[in-house]
């Protein structure tokens, strides 16, 4: 069996006033896999993200990132492996574009020309064209077009990891739509391996090789899309039938 | 408006040094101020708990009427005392709280994502502060310098007051001497400062705001910090330029005090060619007392009466000599030298209107303590503080007036009790206002007031390390009547007549 890329072993995690988020939780994603997570607003999705690039550490158990406790990492170097898309993407207001873009490949001291080929080369990834996006600031950019160059920072210095948390929430249906066809170009390129966060059963469907269902800090069901619809657990049936259509069965 | 310009050119070089030394005052104060006070602000927003104490103290600070500020660092060693640096000291402090609280607000008021989003790409602490939350609160940051700095030029004018230079000194100087001309000498310029730098810090706000690419960013902090260095550059320039004295004179805060000042400086200058600074228009006597004691001047002209009571606190005495005598030994005793007088005894006087006198057929105090219960008093806050003054007065005269005394400027008060405000004053006898205005002095019948000779005090060290100084100071005993004194006076109180020249033609004519 292939080293999971990321492994959660009996993790369990409680928030400051000492509510319970996560219970002797097990996951394991394997390397190139796109795990979609998905549960009801406060399930403990972010805080499961955060475990992973050590943003948080966990009361109990491990968490394990190529093969090595997070507590191990030299925190630098991990988030340096894993990057990040937060749910309000928090792009620099200072910085253009580019400069955004190119933070970390600064940060780990690449020579300036070697950024801007990178810095290109990404923006073409994410479908915005170089001579038209890269001098603009953050809010002259769309709420999707923004979602797009977070996804590129975090990509910049290509990363094994990328976990993404609710990327594309705040997006009407058909600027969505279009992400999505995008991720799965991206990922198809890339083979990432990907944790998504999102609330929405549909998403989870359209971008997961492997859908897991987060309640009550436990993972009640964790297989491919199919076996996950087809499921009889009610925690799960309350889940999919909120969701109005599926797009994949 | 042309009385100003007059001044203005005919004082070019005061006027330059003058704005030199505030620039120089500012620019350094406020200098501080940010290197302090940033990383102060950096540190209470990181740490909540341990910033709130920082901020409180700050706030505190703040309160205190500057004036007061200076006035508690007198004593206080190293910092304190008077002249530029205490002045520098006090600017600094009431210059951290508006930048701590700027700073604080603009790193509280970036966006918890943008710094979330910073330290899971592997920021470290110090590659977060740099690159994403100092740019980010940078335009707040520059607000709060930009306020320590305008309100700095404003505080700077009240400096002037312990002797720390600046535009102020125009001001206290025509407050003094009541010359609106030489008040608006000072403070037009200074306003004029206070635009400038306000309009320059804008700039710098503006140019520094989000929206700035990182290279136009650099460029406006590096020309900000370039502009502040040869602020700092040209004004110490200006101020070192104009001769370092050797020897310091001080003054009182008002005009007889700043002739007889200019008079020492003077007198030095011609017969020992030495360089001599002028700290004049100093606070009051304690203040001049400190001051000389502290070796921030080297001399000043005290009167034997004040220093006996409200310096050395001793009974008061009748008898000119003894004195004399005593309060050469006590001087002596705290390292400082008692010269011979200079030839009058500029008392108290008790004056009333003359129009009063000549109706009511008053000659002396006693004659006044009849009429007091209808009259209302004004006095300058010395007066009324020392032992000396107005508590032992009404004691000896049994004086009681309508309400209790108001308190007034001494050279106001003048004014006041020619325009009808008050009926009776404590002015000095070598006044020129008591012949300009029409006013009577009273006699003092019961010999309250003990005498008053105008004598220098100096440094022994000075002294010593100056022997030709001594030599020029004793020349000046017994030299100067009450009426020459009544009549410098009143050349620079009722003619307006420049100081400097007034004591330059006494000189020449007087004293050869």
């Amino acid at each position: 069996m292939p080293d999971a890329a990321i492994e959660f072993r009996a993790v369990s995690f409680a928030r400051p006033g000492g509510a319970a988020v996560l219970d002797r939780f097990d996951l394991r994603v394997p390397p190139g896999e796109v795990l979609a997570l998905v549960g009801r607003s406060g399930a403990g999705k972010t805080t499961l993200l955060k475990l992973v690039n050590r943003l948080l550490l966990p009361d109990g158990g491990a968490v394990f990132v190529e093969g090595r406790d997070t507590r191990d990492w030299e925190p630098i170097r991990l988030r340096r492996r894993v990057g990040y898309v937060l749910q309000e993407v928090g792009l620099f207001p200072h910085m253009t574009v580019e400069d955004n873009i190119g933070v970390v490949p600064r940060l780990e001291g690449w020579p300036r020309d070697r950024v801007a080929a990178r810095v290109g080369e990404l923006l073409e990834l994410i479908g915005l064209e170089p001579r038209e996006f890269a001098a603009r600031w953050p809010d002259e950019l769309s709420g999707g077009q923004r979602q797009r160059v977070g996804v590129a920072r975090a990509l910049a210095v290509d990363p094994p990891v990328l976990l993404m948390d609710e990327p594309f929430g705040a997006l009407d249906p058909l600027t969505r739509a279009e992400l999505h066809a995008e991720f799965r170009r991206i990922q198809d390129r890339l083979r990432k391996t990907v944790i998504i966060v999102t609330h929405d059963m549909g998403e989870a469907f359209a971008l997961g090789d492997r859908v897991g269902v987060l309640d009550e800090g436990q993972l009640v069901a964790c297989d491919r899309p199919e076996t996950v619809a087809r499921s009889k657990d009610p925690r799960v049936r309350k889940l999919l039938d909120a969701v109005p259509v599926l797009s994949r069965q | 408006m042309s009385n100003l310009l007059t001044f203005w050119l005919s004082h070019r070089a005061e006027l330059v040094t003058l704005f030199a030394q505030h620039v120089l005052l500012v620019a350094l104060s406020t200098l501080v101020a940010a290197a302090v006070g940033v990383p102060l602000g950096i540190f209470a927003a990181r740490r909540p708990r341990l910033g709130a104490p920082v901020v409180a103290i700050a706030n505190i600070v703040q309160t205190v009427p500057s004036l007061a500020m200076f006035g508690f660092l007198l004593p206080v060693p190293l910092i304190g005392g008077v002249g530029a640096r205490a002045a520098g000291f006090v600017l600094i402090l009431y210059g951290l709280l508006p930048i701590i609280r700027t700073t604080i607000a603009g790193l509280n008021g970036i966006d918890p994502a943008i710094r979330e989003a910073g330290v899971a790409m592997g920021m470290t602490p110090r590659e977060l502060l740099w690159q994403v939350e100092l740019p980010l609160a940078l335009p707040s940051i520059v607000a709060g310098i930009r306020v320590a700095a305008v309100v700095g030029v404003g505080t700077a004018t009240i400096a002037a007051a312990i002797g720390a230079g600046g535009l102020g000194e125009y001001i206290y100087r025509g407050l003094s001497m009541v010359d609106t001309t030489v008040i608006l000498a000072g403070a037009i310029p200074a306003a004029i400062l206070a635009l400038v730098v306000d309009g320059a810090l804008w700039w710098t706000e503006r140019h520094l705001s989000a929206r700035r690419t990182r290279r136009s960013r650099r460029a406006t902090t590096a020309s900000a910090a370039i502009a502040l260095v040869a602020a700092v550059l040209v004004g110490s320039g200006v101020v070192a330029a104009r001769a370092k004295g050797a020897i310091v004179v001080g003054s009182k805060n008002f005009t007889e005090q700043v002739i007889l000042g200019e008079l020492l400086a003077q007198t030095i200058e011609r017969d020992t060619g030495l360089a001599v600074e002028r700290r004049l228009n100093l606070g009051g006597t304690l203040i001049c007392d400190r001051a000389l004691a502290a070796g921030d001047i080297d001399v000043y002209v005290e009167y034997t009466g004040t220093a006996l009571t409200a310096i050395f606190h001793q009974p008061i005495n009748a008898n000119a000599n003894t004195v004399y005598a005593t309060v050469r030994e006590l001087y002596a005793r705290s390292g400082r030298t008692l010269l011979p007088a200079l030839g009058y005894d500029n008392t108290f006087a008790i004056l009333v209107r003359g129009s009063d006198a000549r109706a009511l057929g008053l000659k002396t105090i006693d004659d006044a303590a009849r009429q007091a219960p209808r009259w209302r008093a004004g006095f300058g806050y010395e007066f009324l503080e020392r032992p000396d003054g107005y508590p032992g007065l009404a004691k000896a005269y049994g004086l009681q007036f309508r309400a209790p005394p108001s308190v007034m400027d001494l050279t106001l008060s003048y004014r006041a009790l020619a325009g009808g405000q008050v009926d009776l004053i404590a002015g000095d006898a070598t006044a020129g206002l008591i012949k300009g205005l029409d006013l009577f002095r009273l006699d003092d019948n019961r010999h309250y007031f003990p005498p008053y000779d105008a004598v220098p005090v100096a440094r022994a060290a000075t002294l010593l390390r100056y022997p030709q100084v001594r030599a020029a100071l004793e020349r000046l005993g017994g030299r100067i009547s009450a009426g020459d004194m009544q009549a410098m006076n009143d050349a620079a109180d009722a003619r307006h007549e420049d100081v400097a020249q007034i004591v330059r033609e006494f000189l020449r004519a007087r004293l050869r």
